[in-house]
């Protein structure tokens, strides 16, 4: 079954990349700008990892993985963060608050989908 | 008794006692004769009785004389000697005895004049010690107030309840609190000689301190301080060391403490440049981390997918491409934005770069002997140095002007250019060409033996400064061209400052041993306390039917010493008209208090003023009433203790009929100038006060119990305004 990633991100510049990398690797893709319409997405697209930006209007990447981790529905879903906070105290933070892997910007594209194929190969 | 009576008295008794005797012998041999004898005897007197009565007379008469001269020897000269010695004792020490009465009297005068001169020759070595000790503690006095004015630190000494007894201006600058609303941005300073540092700074903090600092001695630890970061009352957030005062074993309080020192920096700019430091870091690492990323993934999917199609690939290239440009935008922008936080931290101080210019020449006169001279210098301008560094840089210069190129004289020159001074070091003669110029700027320097651990460039750099050669053809001038960043100075300019014939009296130690205020306050002697004596102008005479306070105005009295740099006057807006009646008694007309702060703005700062001390005021239930009815509004409560020079007055001479301020100034000898201004009047009813004091303590009134008592006991106070 193909595996499906969200990617949650309001930079256009970075979502281009990372769709197109995702799909290349034959996933089911879909791609929202803001917190609010991740967590719409998260209900009905059912997405099996987030790429989850932690700056993003309405709600914040880590508000958005606590209401996540939060509902015992979506336990199953992977959370990689992706945030150009790079400080050990973000870290700590994005991996309390229910991420899986976090990644700081920027960051090497092969380490980003090899962690992608890891968590979900975890998942199954 | 005179003493004429005395003699008198004396003189009857001696004749009565010669008749009486020659009565009794008379009386006696007449009773021892036979019948016959004593008729014999009766002719021969009867018939002699003028002869006996002349005899008599003359007997009496050679008595008077000798007890004359004997009173005179023996009574009159031992009391006049008395009266001598009183008068050298008491009145007048350079009176002596004159030699009189008898031989033995004249020798006693003569070893109490003895006695006196010794005396005298005593007091006046005493009174020379005396001077030379005073003329030495006033030097000291001078010598510390001038070197505390001179401190860049602000500095506060308290005693230990926290009564302010020395401070310098630069802590009065510091402490100031604007009065929100006042015309031209006016402050009172809150530091005031025997003012309470708890007006400042909370009292549970410098508590905190002072406990922490003792329990750093009680560890061992040598000279303890305490630091702590507190607001002051204008805002600036200050850095305070707090270091304790050692007293003699029998002053102060537990640990041998007689007080404490307050070190005060304010560090509001630092911590406002490193804010922007933080900012800038961030802006840096935040932002330039996104556009990388955006750029590297797209560049990283481009080339693991040589393969994709043409618009995809042009996708990914437009992005790098934007990316890029925003990145350079972004550096662009920070790097103008925090231009000054970029810098490395360097001590740096602010100078005028007119005193940094005649340093310079100083030291270029002195230690190369080249004349040098001005041209334009903007004297108006302020720089952020490290001195010394660059006056021995532009000496550095001028020492290899002289020596390579025989130049005979420099010229100085400071000019603004926007956000630079330009501060240019001239001079006439062979070109020197750029090569030479930047080797001097990379070469070590080294002055008469005096090594600098800086090149000229270096220092320049470390100053965000830069450093040029040029060539003004048409002027057949040279100069070498400093650009360096204007700063604005933290404070006024100390031009501004009291100077050193006007400087105030910052400091009084005899604060150290001012006992308790809060407790005992009925029982301390009334020379000993701190005084604020105040009075206000009014719109009329009745707070109740609406009238207002349009004035205030307060001087301060601290150990018997009427402080004249300290005063609070301030105008203030009635939201009322002034009527015809009030503006003719105070001088004071509407449009003056147009613009100015309104009551509930001004109480505060009043009642801090006041603080811990005793308010005075001539007939002081006028004015109260005028306080006491905005206690409400504004939530300032006068409730210290008040003595009014009017009841006192009436205590001192309770038989006059009039106490009015000026009959009282008259009495007293008191200038009566400046009268009905609030200040004037206030100043006028401290002298009257300060006289008052010794007059008081001779009706045995000491205490400040005992002079409110004696008020309460006139018959003025009985009658309620």
């Amino acid at each position: 079954m193909t595996k499906k990633i969200l990617i949650a991100d309001d930079e256009p510049n970075i979502v281009v990349s990372l769709e197109f990398l995702m799909k290349q690797k034959g996933y089911a893709v879909k791609v929202v700008s803001n917190g609010k319409d991740a967590l719409d997405a998260i209900a009905d697209f059912a997405p099996d990892l987030v790429l989850l930006d932690v700056m993003m209007p309405v709600l914040s990447g880590y508000e958005l993985a606590q209401k996540v981790r939060a509902n015992p529905a979506w336990a199953g879903i992977r959370i990689i963060m992706l945030s150009a906070k790079g400080r050990d105290v973000e870290v700590t933070k994005g991996m309390a608050v229910g991420a899986d892997a976090y990644v700081t910007k920027p960051f090497s594209t092969k380490d980003l989908v090899a962690k992608v194929e890891e968590l979900l190969r975890e998942a199954e | 008794m005179s003493e004429k009576r005395r003699f008198a008295l004396a003189l009857a008794a001696a004749c009565g006692f010669v008749l009486a005797a020659a009565a009794g012998g008379a009386l006696l041999v007449a009773a021892d004769l036979a019948d016959t004898q004593r008729a014999a005897l009766a002719d021969i007197v009867a018939s002699r009785a003028p002869n006996i009565v002349v005899a008599a007379a003359l007997v009496l008469a050679a008595i008077a004389i000798a007890l004359r001269e004997l009173w005179r020897r023996y009574v009159v000269a031992p009391e006049q000697l008395a009266q001598d010695a009183r008068i050298m004792l008491v009145a007048n020490h350079a009176h002596r005895a004159p030699q009189r009465g008898s031989a033995e009297i004249a020798a006693l005068a003569g070893i109490f004049n003895d006695f006196a001169d010794a005396h005298a020759a005593l007091a006046r070595d005493v009174d020379g010690k005396v001077r030379d000790a005073n003329a030495r503690i006033a030097q000291e006095r001078n010598r510390l107030a001038a070197l505390m004015s001179e401190l860049a630190q602000s500095v506060v000494v308290c005693n230990y309840e926290g009564r302010i007894l020395l401070y310098n201006a630069r802590a009065m600058q510091l402490l100031r609190k604007p009065l929100a609303g006042a015309a031209g941005g006016k402050a009172h300073s809150l530091v005031g000689l025997g003012r309470s540092v708890f007006a400042i700074f909370d009292r549970n903090l410098i508590i905190h301190a002072l406990d922490s600092v003792h329990e750093r001695g009680r560890q061992g630890v040598r000279n303890p301080v305490a630091t702590f970061v507190t607001s002051a009352p204008a805002g600036q957030l200050v850095r305070v060391q707090l270091a304790p005062v050692a007293g003699a074993a029998s002053e102060g309080a537990e640990g041998g403490a007689a007080g404490f020192v307050l070190l005060l920096d304010d560090i509001t700019r630092r911590i406002e440049s490193g804010h922007r430091r933080d900012r800038l870091l961030q802006s840096l690492t935040q932002g330039t981390r996104a556009s990388l990323a955006n750029m590297r993934a797209a560049v990283e999917t481009v080339v693991s997918f040589p393969d994709m199609d043409k618009p995809a690939r042009d996708r990914f290239i437009g992005i790098v491409g934007e990316e890029a440009r925003s990145l350079s935008t972004q550096l662009d922008r920070t790097a103008t934005e925090f231009a000054d936080a970029l810098r490395t931290e360097w001590p740096l101080e602010e100078m005028r770069g007119a005193d940094l210019i005649a340093a310079a020449r100083r030291r270029i006169e002195a230690k190369l002997g080249l004349p040098t001279k001005l041209e334009e210098v903007d004297e108006s301008l302020w720089l952020n140095v490290d001195s010394y560094s660059l006056m021995q840089g532009i000496t550095y210069l001028a020492a290899r002007l002289r020596d390579e190129f025989a130049v005979r004289e420099v010229r100085f020159a400071l000019a603004p250019a926007r956000a630079l001074a330009h501060l240019d070091l001239i001079w006439t003669g062979a070109p020197l060409g750029f090569e030479t110029t930047m080797s001097w700027q990379t070469d070590a320097m080294e002055q008469g033996g005096e090594p600098c651990p800086l090149t000229l460039g270096e220092i320049v750099e470390r100053h965000g400064a830069e450093i040029w050669y040029q060539i003004d053809k048409p002027a057949q001038r040279e100069y070498f061209r400093i650009a360096i960043p204007i700063t604005r100075p933290d404070e006024a300019p100390w031009s501004a400052m009291p100077t050193a014939d006007s400087r105030p009296e910052f400091y009084d130690f005899d604060l150290f041993h001012q006992a308790g205020q809060t407790a005992e306050l009925d029982n301390q002697s009334l020379a000993a306390l701190s005084y604020t004596v105040f009075d206000t102008e009014t719109t009329g005479l009745d707070p109740s039917g609406g009238d207002e306070i349009v004035s205030i105005g307060a001087v301060r009295i601290v150990n018997g010493r009427l402080l004249d740099h300290e005063v609070f006057e301030q105008l203030v807006d009635p939201l009322r008209p002034m009527s015809a009646e009030a503006t003719a008694v105070t001088g004071i007309e509407s449009a003056m208090l147009q613009g100015q702060p309104t009551l509930d703005r001004v109480l505060p700062a009043f009642g801090a003023f006041c603080a811990e001390t005793v308010l005075v005021a001539h007939n002081a239930a006028f004015d109260l009433r005028f306080l006491h009815m905005k206690e409400q509004a504004t939530g300032v409560r006068f409730s210290q203790p008040v003595l009014d020079t009017l009841l006192l007055s009436a205590v001192l001479h309770a038989d006059l009929a009039t106490h009015a301020l000026e009959d009282i100034a008259e009495r007293m000898g008191v200038n009566p100038m400046g009268r009905h201004t609030a200040v004037g009047d206030a100043i006028m009813t401290a002298e009257v006060f300060l006289r008052m004091l010794p007059l008081l303590a001779e009706k045995g009134i000491h205490t400040l119990g005992e002079a409110r008592a004696a008020s309460q006991k006139t018959w003025l106070a009985r009658l309620t305004y």
